[in-house]
């Protein structure tokens, strides 16, 4: 019998065309699934750089250590094709993989939880649809005792809540929707919820702001000053859509969620996902903007000399392609790393199809100080509207510090 | 051996202006198209950043962006008695090298040429009699009017800034009253004018001209093309000439193209790979593709459909001639097409030291000035003046530079403490007129093959044999003396008229407005392409650029070569490829 369902499994694995068939699965319900895994953003994090879409061993640079993803093609061996449905759900609800061993958090089960069974099958589905790629999983890096697997047991005890997202009912069914996908698939607060100690999620603090890789991820609450609630809902739906809206072009890691995920996403999920971020209150704080301080004054002249060819004297840029800097959420961010990051190394925003010219910003490492960098940010941070406290040379040190080690690497 | 490629529909040589603008056009309708760039890919944000773009020792003077010499050039002499010595220098002209070609470096002038341009030979002869013998100018097979919607083409997709003279027939206040009828105004108004050339535009109207907002592709503020492209405001840095733009302000390949281009499936660039022949097939009526070389010396034969040459028009002729495709020009017959009528520009300068009045040139942009077209073309009459066509003058506020610009009244030393003390004084305070004369093809004028000079691949460099004639000092001198008229108006200090005089000279820098060498017109015995830049005897062959200008006219070359690579789009999308042949029935 063994021997029997080992020859099928390599036929079918020959014949994806026939295995999808056998497998059950309505066309229907793998571009439903299809549609799932871009929502989630699957693809991002299990594909490595130049290697094939969904086969893994991309490196996911965690507090502790580095963790590579797992190849997620239906390939037997290497990947996830010998796990069978229910198992697959488990994975996904609760983070436990088909041994029984425990996955680490770096996989967001703790957002996946949240979706419907109906629509992990369906993401199965057509995950099982993929050419299947041998590509063996790396093992992970970790700082022991993180290694250490059992130990994610007591993790999820203290910070994972299993259950799939129930509706409130004082909303609406797009406020619903939203949240479904915000705090389910779309898996945002992994990356703008700042962790503990633990890289638990503060829930207090929910999608404020949380850094990852050498990022901060803003604040994307309803928080007019440090989120997005000076944002119009059209404005959230274009940046999610397009990349670029009138306040901001979206650069680094968030470039890549907007090609590989919310680009393809449709327009009315879009505005559900804007309904919910609108609607959260996030924690606004009364900051009041620097004053006489003759770092502003060295700022300006900075500013003036460096920046102000694209953003213009005003901070107004040129919507769409220089991004504006009054009301920016980066520059009044709590943490300042993104903003000294995009100064020292320069960014260029992701493409799409409705705005396919890239805007860039050139890299001012090579010529600026600490010290300048740091005046130029408290400046724009404390202009035309905007208050931040002031960015210290020692921050600037620290991220180029950072960034000098990953060009080491 | 060269290695052979899979076929493709269309093969692009070289990729500046007008290869984006046909990969563009050809990839929208479907067809595999390859782009061969023998330079390297070149990106605003990387490659001319507002970091070090405006770093003239580098781009200026070291010439970053052009060909190199020692690589490619050139033999010159002025006449064909004499022996042509290659040029080890640029000078004269600067042809790019890598993608977007001399389309990154340029000003951004945009000018139409007039509809009494077209049709130079019968309208002369017909308002002034016979030309003399010698001037090979010809009408060009097409007229203004078929050009129109193709020049409005691509002055949006350019976001060109500047104020319309001729809307549907109607004069318009404030634009250029002797251009054609255009269908809409221009996408963008006019730039912010600065202070030397609104004086000149004071000095040019009390003398009984009119003057206008010269058309840039300088942006005048924020603008989105068709192809949903964004350019952004300029900021008047004066590095436009010879420098990419750093902040997308300036219309290049690469702020109004590339973007839409390099996503598309069905195109590919190929860069560093630089074409040495197009190949024929034995029955030397259809091009089969080209072959090209790599860094590496490796060589490989590209198949297409369609073969098109974007290169620099030097490049252009250079490479018909090496394939052997069309007859070559002899000068003593006046027998053969290619490299026949080549032509330039003739240029001179009246320098007007106001003395009192602050300019500041550092402030600037490539294209911003104000311009009087009372002289260009046949906008005036010329009997009894003993030339034909003419030239713009305009006072441009741009190239302001700490090493170019040292405006310095006449006589001074070219050094020490009496020339610092001079250039200290003029700097903030010198306005100049320029003139941009038309230079009219001349049997004596021609491109061929270098009996002596080879190239790296041992083949031989291309020969120019080119001087200006009677004509051109005419009207040149006669360009200049109106500029003066107009300097005098301005109330000066004094004035230094730079006449041109004497034979041309390679050597200092004039325009990179080469022209001519495979021609268009109407007859297959004068012209090499019909009126839609197709090889009368190698249908699936097009030529473009300036490469097809029969003569030269009074105006910077760009905006008709992108109108006449539009119409012969059109042309190609509407019939050709439904069914490849003549487009031009004889």
């Amino acid at each position: 019998m063994k021997t029997l369902c080992s020859l099928l499994t390599v036929f079918l694995a020959l014949t994806p065309f026939l295995r999808a068939h056998a497998a059950d699965t309505s066309a229907s319900r793998i571009a439903r699934g299809r549609y799932l895994a871009t929502a989630g953003d699957c693809v991002a994090c299990h594909t490595a750089d130049k290697g094939k879409p969904f086969a893994g061993g991309r490196p996911i640079e965690t507090p502790f250590g580095i963790i590579y993803s797992p190849n997620i093609t239906p390939d037997r061996d290497t990947g996830i094709g010998g796990w069978s449905d229910d198992q697959f759900y488990r994975a996904m609800h609760t983070g436990v993989g088909p041994s029984g061993r425990h996955l680490y958090p770096a996989f967001p089960y703790p957002y996946f939880t949240k979706a419907t069974h109906e629509d992990v099958s369906a993401i199965r589905a057509y995950l099982d649809t993929l050419e299947p790629v041998k590509n063996a999983r790396k093992e992970p890096r970790l700082t022991w005792p993180l290694d250490w697997r059992y130990l994610l047991r007591g993790w999820n005890w203290l910070y994972f809540d299993e259950g799939t997202y129930r509706a409130n009912a004082q909303k609406s069914p797009e406020w619903n929707r939203g949240a479904y996908l915000v705090e389910g698939l779309g898996h945002c607060g992994a990356c703008h919820t700042a962790t503990n100690f633990a890289g638990g999620a503060k829930a207090s603090e929910a999608l404020e702001g949380g850094m990852l890789q050498g990022w901060f991820a803003p604040n994307i609450t309803g928080d007019r000053r440090a989120g997005i609630g000076s944002w119009s809902t059209e404005d959230i739906v274009d940046y999610l859509k397009t990349g670029r809206n009138s306040h901001s072009g979206a650069t680094g890691l968030m470039a890549e969620v907007i090609t590989d995920s919310t680009s393809k996403l449709d327009r009315s999920d879009l505005h559900a996902i804007a309904a919910y971020l609108e609607d959260m209150p996030g924690h606004p704080q009364d900051v009041s903007p620097l004053q006489g301080s003759p770092t502003l004054a060295a700022g300006r002249a900075i500013y003036r000399d460096s920046c102000s060819a694209c953003h213009q004297y005003d901070g107004k840029g040129v919507p769409k392609l220089f991004s504006p800097l009054g009301g920016s959420a980066l520059l009044q961010s709590r943490d300042h790393t993104t903003a000294i990051r995009l100064v020292l190394e320069g960014a260029r925003t992701a493409p799409t199809d409705a705005r396919p010219t890239t805007a860039a910003m050139p890299a001012y490492g090579w010529k600026l100080s600490d010290a300048e960098v740091a005046a130029v940010l408290t400046y724009v941070g404390n202009s035309w509207g905007n208050a931040t406290p002031e960015v210290a040379a020692s921050d600037v040190r620290t991220v180029r510090e950072r960034l000098r080690l990953e060009h080491d690497h | 051996m060269a290695k052979k490629l899979p076929a493709v529909d269309v093969v692009l040589v070289g990729f500046g202006w007008t290869g984006a603008m046909i990969g563009e056009e050809l990839t929208a309708a479907g067809l595999r198209t390859v782009a061969l760039e023998r330079g390297g890919w070149r990106d605003t944000s990387t490659d001319f950043a507002v970091t070090f773009a405006q770093d003239e020792l580098r781009y200026m003077w070291r010439g970053h962006l052009f060909q190199e010499p020692a690589h490619q050039t050139l033999t010159f002499r002025n006449d064909s008695s004499q022996t042509a010595l290659p040029l080890r220098h640029l000078g004269s002209f600067l042809p790019a090298s890598g993608v977007g070609g001399a389309g990154v470096h340029w000003n951004g002038q945009t000018w139409r040429f007039l509809p009494s341009d077209f049709v130079l030979r019968s309208h002369n002869e017909q308002r002034y009699g016979a030309l003399s013998q010698d001037m090979t100018v010809q009408d060009w097979g097409v007229t203004y009017d078929e050009l129109e919607p193709f020049y409005d083409k691509f002055e949006y997709l350019c976001g060109i800034s500047g104020k319309a003279g001729n809307l549907r027939g109607a004069r318009q206040d404030g634009g250029n009253p002797f251009e054609g009828p255009r269908a809409r105004d221009f996408p963008n108004p006019p730039l912010e004018m600065a202070y030397g050339p609104t004086l000149f535009g004071q000095a040019a109207r009390d003398t009984g001209h009119t003057p206008f907002p010269c058309p840039a592709a300088n942006m005048s503020r924020a603008y989105t093309n068709p192809l949903g492209v964004m350019l952004a405001p300029c900021t008047y840095c004066g590095f436009c000439e010879k420098f990419g733009c750093g902040n997308n302000s300036k219309s290049s390949p690469q702020t109004t193209i590339l973007p839409v281009l390099m996503r598309r499936d069905n195109f590919e660039l190929r860069t560093e790979s630089e074409v040495v022949r197009i190949n024929m097939d034995s029955s030397g009526k259809r091009a089969t593709g080209v072959t090209y070389v790599d860094t590496q010396g490796n060589e490989f034969e590209q198949p297409a459909e369609m073969v098109f040459l974007c290169a620099y028009i030097l490049h252009n002729v250079h490479l018909l001639l090496l394939s052997g495709i069309g007859l070559p020009y002899d000068p003593r017959t006046g027998e053969g097409i290619v490299g026949r009528n080549y032509a330039y520009q003739v240029v001179s300068s009246v320098d007007v030291f106001l003395g009192d009045r602050i300019l500041n040139p550092f402030v600037g942009a490539g294209a911003l000035g104000v311009g009087i077209d009372d002289y260009n073309g046949d906008n005036f009459d010329h009997t009894g003046l003993g030339f034909i066509a003419g030239g713009y003058l305009a006072c441009w506020n741009t190239n302001g530079r700490p090493i170019e610009y040292h405006p310095v009244p006449k006589d001074t030393p070219k050094w020490g403490s009496k020339f610092k003390k001079a250039m200290a004084e003029n700097y903030l305070t010198t306005a100049t007129i320029s003139t941009h004369g038309a230079v009219m093809a001349n049997r004596g004028n021609f491109l061929d093959l270098d009996p002596t000079y080879r190239d790296a691949r041992g083949r031989p460099l291309l020969r120019m044999t080119f001087d200006f004639h009677d004509n051109e000092h005419r009207m040149s001198d006669y360009l200049t003396d109106r500029a003066v008229d107009i300097a005098r108006a301005m109330k000066p200090r004094e004035i230094h008229a730079k006449k041109r005089t004497g034979h041309y000279s390679v050597v200092p820098y004039q325009t990179t407005h080469n022209t001519g060498g495979a021609a268009m017109g109407s007859d297959p015995k004068t012209s090499f392409v019909n009126k839609y830049l197709q090889s009368w005897d190698v249908p699936n062959l097009f030529v473009t650029g300036s490469t097809v200008f029969p003569q030269n006219a009074g105006y910077n070359p760009t905006g008709t070569i992108g109108a006449l690579t539009y119409f012969a789009l059109d042309a190609i999308k509407k019939q050709y490829l439904k069914n490849p042949g003549p487009l031009v029935q004889l």
